[in-house]
């Protein structure tokens, strides 16, 4: 029982692992077609975790597992919002899923496995266990985009993530055991002392370190090593794009800053460069290609690739002000990323998938509300006040500024520049065109209520950004600082 | 908070608050209920403004009715208000247009008139925000958040091409305001962690940095203003925007810009102003004169008072870069005035477009004859704008020309040309709209304005005609503050 006890930092995962097997065999006897009480018990589970994860929270950073797994303020808060943004997923996806046979006890088995996959990731103190998380992330959404059996796009995106992703696994892999050999150890805190005060073998480090970033580079999705991105997002059913859009970019976050940061930090001068090389040709080839997209999906996903771009300048300033504004900012992503695609979802009926842009056409003549909504959520992801994109873009360059990147950042600033224009062009479609059609959009009440929540989320953190943004930065710095 | 409320805020968020109430209504089926709505925020609205004036210290150029409340502690921003004689001028009149712009759009406007009337009386408050805003960040903020309402009014409401116009717009102003934002997080570093606008006033800073704030800030505002070359976003917008939205945009939008040359490029990089004030003044000698013969040459009604506002807003540019009394209390006077005049104006046009459809001169011509109240508003306002003696058009661009005299004859005499180019683009097009016989059955069968658009006219005219006789009311309000600018701006800051 005293073994039990000390494993408190890790009940969330403990939890989340029982509950998923218990669900993959309830899931099993409990009939019907929509799986309400599967779907409830997923629901219930991702709530028990948060509250367990709230209630372990202890103040410092704690260790178990002989180091191989850390609990400190900043995975608490993003466990916390990677369990909010999964949830808000299920309920936007639901009834989408349902009228295309898809919600089935695999997709939501599935759903968890990678949201303990994204727990564990967050949570690695050593090499091996973040590549088991992404492991668990990665072989999940695997499946999830396979799910769809009998669609060619969906199976052909599937084959496309796998092959890349194992591709980005190899190149990790490879990064790591270059450092393992230049520094003997696989666990962050040792790897960052010897660094720091030993004589490791420093082209070794390189060596590794360029192909550890390579594979961070896949994982995020950042040119030059994007292009499974839109392939990806367009093929996938919308519920998995969204899926892959939100909660993983918290994981892939933490993740950045568990091997950048906290194991890499003294190799700064090496990888701020090779970060900006890839935030700036993300943010060029992102934003400059969204324009000549027709589709929602892949318009969102080169936008999902600038937008990576903008949170690797956080990274790369180096400074806690950074990291915590890079933290803000794919906190802030998640959020307008699961509005946007839900708005596909909720425009979308069966056997009608509304990801073309022309099916936004006089959106505010046929559901104002929701044209307001995607509004909001579209000048959000433009990066314009009074909405909280702004602040994330803000907070992030002046990290950057302090950081003396003053070309940088005028250099971002003219790609936001440019990919404002595809973000308006949504609002034109729904404000200013007459529409296609005139069918009545039907949402679902759970749906209507959380995209209203989620659009006027978006408005009032971009009144009220105070309080998130200390989060962010408190989060970032108590566990930099207490390492 | 001398009126026990604060004035700012109650300024600022009232339209805003009444204008979501107004979207609540929903769709055009309790469009009454939106329009009623809307004319009581909007006049609320102003009454709410009137304190500023009358509680108005005259003696001081100190900012007032200060606002002070943390707003986002993580980068020390605050929600700080005040306001001193330059801003409280715009505050007055940008909630007095409101008022006129709700009822100008009374009858006209027949889709979406809750979305409308809503977008309209939002955009004021945040331009009230704009004006009283003393951190730089809330500035921002209500800078860049005016750019979405007037985006939505130009697109939904107006002409054919409003879509490449609304678009144009947005990208025009977007592109300044980023090079903002990039000065604004370097003043926050050089300044030790601070948005407030009084401190960035105080601050020194090295030559070269002043340069290159004051290049970012001149985009951000040469593009509001706007001046020659950056204008071409204008005429479009102009041509395309609806009655009440070119109203907006002449009288109140335009005057944003300029504001910000005074309230941020001056007072905070003072060398650089002196540096670069040939080049300013260049510019806007440029728009006075080419823009003015550019106007000579429009056919479009709306498009011509554009190129005239341009023309018109060099003037201002002018009186600010030329460093003395007469030029920058005259390029105030004239942004004012202008307000009245271009806003008059481009409500005439609207008068006659809701009628005929039509803004080309040439399917117009002896309107006189069927219009003929109209026609004598008409002809007032064409005077004032053509700078007419009396009228408020005149006194600003006297004193503008008063003030280049001290500085450079040949300054002087190029602004000077206005007097006789904007005397022939508007009356030359006044002629050809409004004199002559009837020209077609479209004039024929036009009816004179009704007692909605002559009280709007009338009060218009009245303003126009006071502004012209007796400035003093409003040139004592800014005194303090333009002589404290003007000593602030004889200070090195290097």
């Amino acid at each position: 029982m005293t073994y039990i006890s000390t494993l408190f930092p890790a009940y969330a995962e403990i939890f989340m692992l029982i509950m998923l097997s218990v669900i993959l065999v309830l899931d099993v006897v409990v009939p019907g077609k929509t799986r309400t009480m599967t779907y409830l018990l997923v629901q219930v589970t991702l709530l028990g975790c948060s509250l367990i994860t709230v209630a372990t929270h202890e103040y410092g950073v704690a260790h178990l597992f002989n180091n191989m797994f850390v609990d400190d303020l900043m995975s608490d808060v993003l466990k916390l919002l990677t369990y909010l943004s999964v949830s808000m997923m299920l309920v936007y996806s639901r009834s989408y899923l349902i009228t295309r046979g898809l919600f089935s006890g695999e997709f939501l088995s599935l759903v968890l496995l990678s949201t303990l996959g994204m727990m564990v990731m967050i949570s690695a103190s050593n090499f091996v266990t973040l590549y088991m998380g992404l492991e668990i992330l990665a072989l999940s959404l695997y499946a999830m985009v396979a799910l769809q059996r009998d669609s060619a796009t969906a199976t052909e995106s599937a084959m496309k993530y796998f092959i890349l992703g194992a591709m980005a696994s190899g190149f990790l892999l490879y990064g790591m055991s270059m450092i393992y050999g230049a520094t003997g150890s696989l666990d962050i805190q040792t790897i960052s002392n010897v660094i720091a005060h030993g004589t490791p073998n420093v082209s070794l480090l390189v060596f590794g370190l360029a192909f550890l970033v390579a594979g961070l580079a896949f994982k995020l999705g950042a040119v030059p090593f994007h292009m499974w991105v839109p392939d990806v997002y367009h093929g996938a059913p919308t519920a998995m794009t969204m899926f892959i859009g939100s909660a993983p970019k918290l994981a892939a976050f933490a993740f950045v800053m568990r091997i950048l940061v906290e194991t890499l930090q003294p190799m700064m001068i090496h990888w701020a460069g090779m970060l900006m090389v890839l935030a700036v040709l993300s943010m060029a080839v992102g934003n400059i290609t969204a324009i000549a997209q027709t589709n929602m999906k892949r318009m969102f996903a080169y936008s999902t690739i600038a937008h990576m771009g903008f949170m690797l300048i956080g990274v790369l300033s180096g400074s806690i002000e950074g990291y915590g504004a890079a933290m803000f900012y794919a906190v802030v992503y998640v959020l307008m990323s699961l509005g946007g695609f839900a708005m596909i979802m909720l425009l979308s009926r069966e056997g009608f998938e509304a990801d073309n842009i022309n099916d936004f056409k006089g959106l505010n003549q046929r559901s104002p509300w929701l044209a307001f909504m995607m509004m909001l959520l579209m000048f959000s992801m433009a990066g314009v006040p009074p909405t909280v994109g702004f602040y994330a873009k803000f907070s992030v360059l002046n990290a950057a500024v302090q950081a003396g990147h003053i070309p940088l950042v005028i250099m971002a600033v003219l790609f936001s520049l440019i990919g404002a224009f595809y973000y308006l062009r949504i609002v034109k479609l729904m404000y200013f065109d007459a529409p296609e059609s005139h069918d009545k959009i039907y949402v679902q009440p759970d749906s209507a209520l959380l995209i209203s929540i989620n659009g006027l989320a978006v408005l009032a953190l971009g009144i009220l950004p105070g309080a998130l943004m200390s989060v962010c930065a408190v989060a970032v710095q108590q566990s930099l600082l207490l390492h | 908070m001398i009126f026990g409320y604060p004035l700012l805020s109650v300024a600022i968020w009232l339209p805003i608050i009444f204008g979501l109430l107004v979207l609540a209504t929903g769709n055009d089926r309790n469009a009454p209920l939106a329009r009623i709505i809307a004319l009581v925020g909007a006049v609320l609205g102003l009454l709410v403004t009137i304190p500023l004036y009358t509680g108005f210290d005259r003696m001081t150029s100190a900012m007032q009715f200060v606002e002070m409340k943390e707003w986002i502690r993580h980068f020390n921003i605050h929600y700080n208000l005040g306001v001193d004689g330059i801003s409280m001028l715009f505050i007055l009149l940008n909630s007095f247009f409101t008022v006129i712009v709700v009822i100008a759009g009374w009858q006209v406007i027949e889709k979406r008139v809750a979305q409308y009337m809503a977008a309209f009386l939002v955009m004021s408050g945040l331009i009230n925000g704009v004006f009283a805003a003393l951190d730089a960040m809330l500035f921002y903020v209500f800078w860049e958040a005016m750019l979405i309402p007037m985006f939505l009014i130009i697109g939904v409401w107006g002409g054919p091409n409003r879509v490449y116009a609304a678009v144009k717009f947005f990208l025009y102003t977007l592109l300044g305001s980023l090079l903002m934002l990039v000065a604004f997080l370097y003043l926050y570093l050089h300044s030790g962690g601070s948005f407030s606008i009084l401190d960035y006033h105080q601050l020194p800073i090295p030559m070269d940095a002043q340069i290159l704030i004051f290049i970012a800030f001149f985009f951000a505002f040469a593009v509001k203003v706007p001046m020659f070359p950056v204008h071409t976003w204008l005429p479009d917008a102009h041509v395309e925007a609806p009655t009440g939205g070119s109203v907006v945009l002449a009288a109140i939008m335009l005057k944003v810009g300029a504001y910000g040359f005074i309230r941020f490029s001056m007072p905070i990089a003072p060398d650089a102003s002196h540096e670069l004030a040939g080049f300013m003044i260049a510019l806007s000698l440029i728009a006075v004169v080419y823009i003015g013969l550019v106007a000579l040459t429009q056919a479009d009604m709306k498009k011509l008072i554009a190129y005239s506002s341009i023309s018109h807003m060099g003037f201002v540019t002018l009186g600010f870069f030329i460093f003395n009394a007469y030029g920058m209390e005259g390029a105030l006077l004239q942004m004012i005035s202008h307000g009245f005049v271009a806003g008059a104006l481009f409500l005439c046009i609207g008068v006659m477009y809701d009628r005929v459809h039509s803004r080309q001169i040439v399917d117009y011509g002896g309107v006189v004859n069927t219009m003929p109240v109209f026609a004598a508003f008409f002809m007032l306002f064409a005077m004032a704008n053509s700078g007419l003696p009396g009228t408020s058009g005149f006194v600003g661009e006297f004193m503008v020309i008063m003030g280049a005299v001290k500085v450079n004859f040949w300054y002087a005499f190029a602004a000077a040309s206005t007097l006789v180019f904007g005397a022939a683009y508007t009356l030359w097009m006044y002629k050809r709209v409004v004199f002559g016989a009837v020209a077609n059955d479209h004039v024929k069968h036009l009816h004179d304005i009704g007692a909605r658009e002559i009280l709007v006219m009338a009060v218009l005219a009245i303003s126009v005609l006071v502004m012209g006789l007796y400035p003093l009311p409003l040139s004592e309000i800014m005194h303090a503050s333009v002589n404290d600018l003007l000593v602030h701006l004889a200070r090195s800051k290097i």
